[in-house]
């Protein structure tokens, strides 16, 4: 533990910190390029110099340098002021003024800085240097004259997102930041330079010219487009949203967001079900609110209703349908639409035990028929941390590239009964082993044999459970805390043949399962599921209404509302509260407060944000399984109705999972 | 070569995606890689590197360069990302990223070689027909101007595939590139009267210890 002074004010700080991290924890400012706290140390920026005593009488880069005891740190010397004005008369040498017309502009590092830090003027008369333009893919629009070549992107590509496909060729004042021959970054990770570049060299590309940062409403959310409950910060102007960014949860994204979660919002303004509909003749015809409802009441379904909830919504409007299906004499709830089938019994059983975070410090890993890199890319980075800290991982299931090494077992559930010698030897000797029963997994039965590893492979020890669920369906987890799950999944509705059915916003269902069942549609994007409903209600899509969600670890986390619904379109809930009343079943609450309120009143966790609390009691099932399981998600860019209406994630489809080629001539 | 025009892809992988070491080179490449701790094969890449430029020299009957995909079957030899190896190929001007001619010419511009008549080995060189950055039309000479080469007691110099030649004028580089192009092989070295590095025209120093020792303490007095 040194301690040192950082401009007379004493701190400790851990061993191994930097002198820069000691600034910081003093309390100073140190303007930095390079530095990034999640990023290795390149030390090439220079911006981060500071006085250090003892050592040489000249100014020390603060990030690469190891904090010491009884050093004396100045920030605020006339040595320092000078350095830093001139590394940044430096930078400037060879940048652009163009922040215009620049993309950064308004939330630059190098803007800020260079008002903060620099001199206000330059004594550089001679040309500058320009670079062209490089092509990195659908997401990241390039302009590298900008480029001050942090290497920050480079980094991230190498180091967490593991796509080493970035890189700085040639030397010197030549130096330029590329992809790899200008291809496409094939990483879903890539959105997260656009962030980590502190200049306008890497913009986002589907969000370019769109906006000024000041002019943007910002609103928190969270993220559905997977389970993992990223927090994100939706930015609008007027009624649309314009982008999405990541906000810093240590404990679940840390500051990345995946380029789903970041550029599904263009498809927030397209094949958006904007009044209500009716199915007549056969075809669907505009209605009016009234005439939709009557056409509902006219069914007289009595008790032979059923809802079956889609992968994208809150808890809140999941609650306020089973309060509907309730009043109306149903408990036929279901949220797996396409067909899974697992006990959900004991909830601890289907979640993420060892928590998003601390999957990082397990030893050893199983994959049990998961594509982490798609389910849930969040997930995947950090396993790829616990591998740098030294984990083995193993893993069941078709060979997929998950960017770290892995040893595949091969694709046969029959694996888990009899293991192989090395992967036992390794359990029995890590202190905190895990295993990861992903989609894969899930759907071809594994779960009981899964489950049966926890006593043989000692997943479950004093302050550890190593036995994760990865689901994909950012409603799963809340929906399943509200009993949206039959004992025999989708099957056990099918079987009842439901005289009324709701579709919440479902778009996976199999369009023939419910041939003779009236279907209500209540959505926001005309998809699949609007297509097969004989009613569709439009509705508010997650950036439209405030929501509760509970991600794969259990973590409640709650959104709010960053837009209005386009047009007719209403809150889900509100939706519901109007039908109840048509349909003689008036719902008990009037507002949104009301409903909150009920649903913490029935499932207390769902109340208070932060981990839910799950008592471990796995059921005891059948721990057969064989055969090969094959991953749920075909096309990561096209997993539900607003990415599949977002022309940037279509055009990622295309390019990153199909191979078609978008080579564009640089600008 | 910061400047070069890289060749068309396609084509280029369509004639070197074949690329494989030769058969006296594959016993090279295992010792070069053994010279590192195992799990620090990354450390080969610049020697794996030069050997392919070699080879593809002696396949092409030219001082050789670094196809696209040769880069990437070294930086899949030693387990390493596509995009590290080219990073290293770009970073140094003795890897060539595009083809040259069978005598890359490289003559040194720096400021000794500069104030000892490098503008007449330019002169020299462009009357023979070369230009820099280009390759002549018969396929012998590529001119590269360079940095330093170390070589400044003898400047002007000119690096010419493996060999320097050294203290050179207007004349002796000429004759260099004639004698070159009729396939003999030029003295290479100092151009005029010495050996080395060592002074012109005899000792300027030290001049007792030419012909047998000699105690100097005498004369410190």
């Amino acid at each position: 533990m040194p301690k040192l002074t950082v401009d007379g004010i004493e701190v400790e700080v851990p061993a191994g910190a930097t002198v820069l991290q000691a600034c910081e924890a003093a309390g100073k400012e140190i303007p930095r390029f390079c530095y990034h706290e999640r990023l290795s140390i390149a030390g090439n920026c220079r911006m981060c110099l500071v006085e250090v005593k003892p050592g040489p009488p000249k100014p020390q880069a603060s990030c690469a340098l190891p904090a010491a005891d009884k050093q004396e740190i100045r920030t605020d010397s006339p040595m320092v002021k000078k350095a830093r004005e001139g590394v940044m008369e430096f930078l400037l040498i060879n940048h652009p003024l163009d922040c215009p017309i620049c993309d950064q502009g308004g939330e630059c590092d190098l803007q800020d800085q260079s008002v903060a830090y620099g001199r206000g003027f330059s004594r550089y008369a001679e040309n500058k240097r320009a670079v062209t333009d490089k092509y990195m893919g659908p997401i990241v629009k390039t302009t590298m004259t900008r480029c001050i070549q942090c290497t920050r992107c480079v980094r991230f590509a190498d180091e967490v997102a593991g796509v080493p496909d970035i890189g700085a060729l040639y030397r010197g004042e030549n130096m330029q930041i590329t992809s790899y021959l200008e291809h496409a970054v094939a990483s879903e990770l890539s959105g997260n330079v656009v962030d980590l570049c502190p200049v306008g060299a890497l913009t986002s590309k589907p969000y370019a010219f769109e906006a000024r940062p000041w002019e943007l409403k910002k609103t928190v959310a969270i993220d559905v487009m997977d389970a993992v409950g990223t927090n994100i910060r939706l930015d609008s102007r007027g009624r649309q949203v314009l982008r999405a960014l990541p906000r810093i949860n240590e404990d679940v994204n840390e500051e990345w967001a995946h380029d789903k979660t970041r550029h599904n919002v263009d498809g927030l303004v397209r094949a958006r079900l904007d009044r209500p509909f009716v199915r007549r003749g056969g075809k669907l015809v505009e209605a009016t609110w009234a005439e939709a409802f009557e056409a509902i009441r006219a069914v007289n379904a009595g008790w032979s209703v059923a809802a079956i909830a889609g992968d994208l919504l809150d808890a809140e409007t999941m609650y306020a349908a089973k309060a509907l299906m309730h009043s109306m004499g149903s408990d036929l709830l279901e949220g797996r639409q396409t067909g899974l089938v697992y006990d959900a019994t004991n909830i601890a059983a289907v979640n993420f035990n060892t928590g998003i975070a601390g999957i990082e410090t397990a030893d050893v890993i199983l994959l049990v028929g998961t594509n982490v890199r798609w389910e849930a890319p969040l997930v995947n980075t950090r396993i790829r941390k616990a591998i740098k800290k030294g984990a083995k991982v193993f893993a069941i299931g078709p060979e997929v590239d998950l960017t770290y090494k892995v040893e595949w077992l091969g694709n046969d559930l029959g694996l888990l009964a009899k293991l192989p010698k090395v992967v036992k030897d390794a359990f029995a000797s890590a202190q905190r082993p895990a295993l990861i029963l992903g989609g894969g997994g899930l759907g071809a039965g594994a779960q009981g044999a899964t489950l049966a590893l926890v006593e043989p492979l000692g997943l479950v020890r004093d302050g550890w459970n190593g036995y994760n669920v990865l689901h994909m369906a950012a409603s799963r987890m809340a929906g399943l805390m509200l009993g949206y799950a039959q004992p025999g999944g989708l099957a056990d509705i099918v079987a009842q043949a439901p005289k009324l059915l709701f579709l919440l916003g479902a778009d996976e269902v199999a369009a023939d399962r419910f041939p003779n069942s009236f279907k209500v549609f209540i959505g926001h994007h005309g998809d699949k599921g609007a297509a097969m409903a004989d009613v569709v209600l439009p509705a508010a899509a997650y950036s439209e209404k405030p929501g509760t969600y509970v991600n794969i670890e259990g973590r409640v986390q709650r959104g709010d509302r960053a837009v209005f619904p386009p047009g007719d379109a209403r809150e889900d809930w509100a939706i519901l509260r109007a039908l109840s009343e048509v349909l003689g079943h008036k719902l008990p609450f009037d507002s949104f407060d009301a409903l909150r309120a009920a649903m913490a009143g029935e499932v207390p966790a769902l109340g208070q944000e932060g981990l839910a609390q799950y008592e471990w009691a796995p059921p005891s099932l059948d721990a057969s399984a064989s055969g090969p399981c094959g991953y749920p998600i075909k096309d990561f860019y096209l997993t539900n109705a607003i990415c599949r209406a977002s022309p940037t994630m279509q055009r990622c489809s295309a390019e990153l999972v199909h191979g078609q080629s978008f080579a564009e001539a640089a600008e | 070569m910061a400047d070069v025009h890289i060749p068309d892809e396609a084509e280029t992988r369509a004639r070197w995606s074949g690329f494989a070491w030769s058969a006296a080179n594959v016993a090279k490449v295992k010792e070069i890689i053994g010279r590192y701790p195992p799990g620090r094969q990354h450390s080969a890449v610049m020697p794996l590197l030069d050997l392919a430029q070699r080879q593809v020299g002696v396949e092409t009957q030219t001082q050789g360069w670094l196809p696209i995909p040769v880069i990437e079957y070294v930086a899949a030899q030693i387990d390493m990302p596509k995009i590290r190896a080219l990073e290293v190929a770009s970073f140094y001007t003795m890897y060539n990223l595009a083809p040259v001619g069978r005598f890359h010419v490289q003559v040194c511009g720096t400021t000794p070689c500069m104030l000892r008549g490098s503008d007449d080995v330019f002169r020299a060189c462009k009357d023979k027909g070369l230009s820099k950055g280009h390759t002549t039309a018969d396929g012998l000479f590529t001119l590269t101007e360079v940095e330093c080469m170390g070589t400044c007691t003898n400047a002007p110099m000119v690096q010419i595939n493996d060999d320097n030649y050294e203290d050179l004028t207007y004349e002796t580089t000429a004759t260099i590139l004639d004698a070159l192009a009729k396939g003999e092989n030029p003295k290479t070295g100092p151009q005029v009267d010495r050996l080395g590095a060592e002074p012109q025209g005899g000792p300027t120093t030290l001049k007792e210890m030419v012909s047998e020792n000699h105690d100097y303490r005498g004369d410190w007095a």
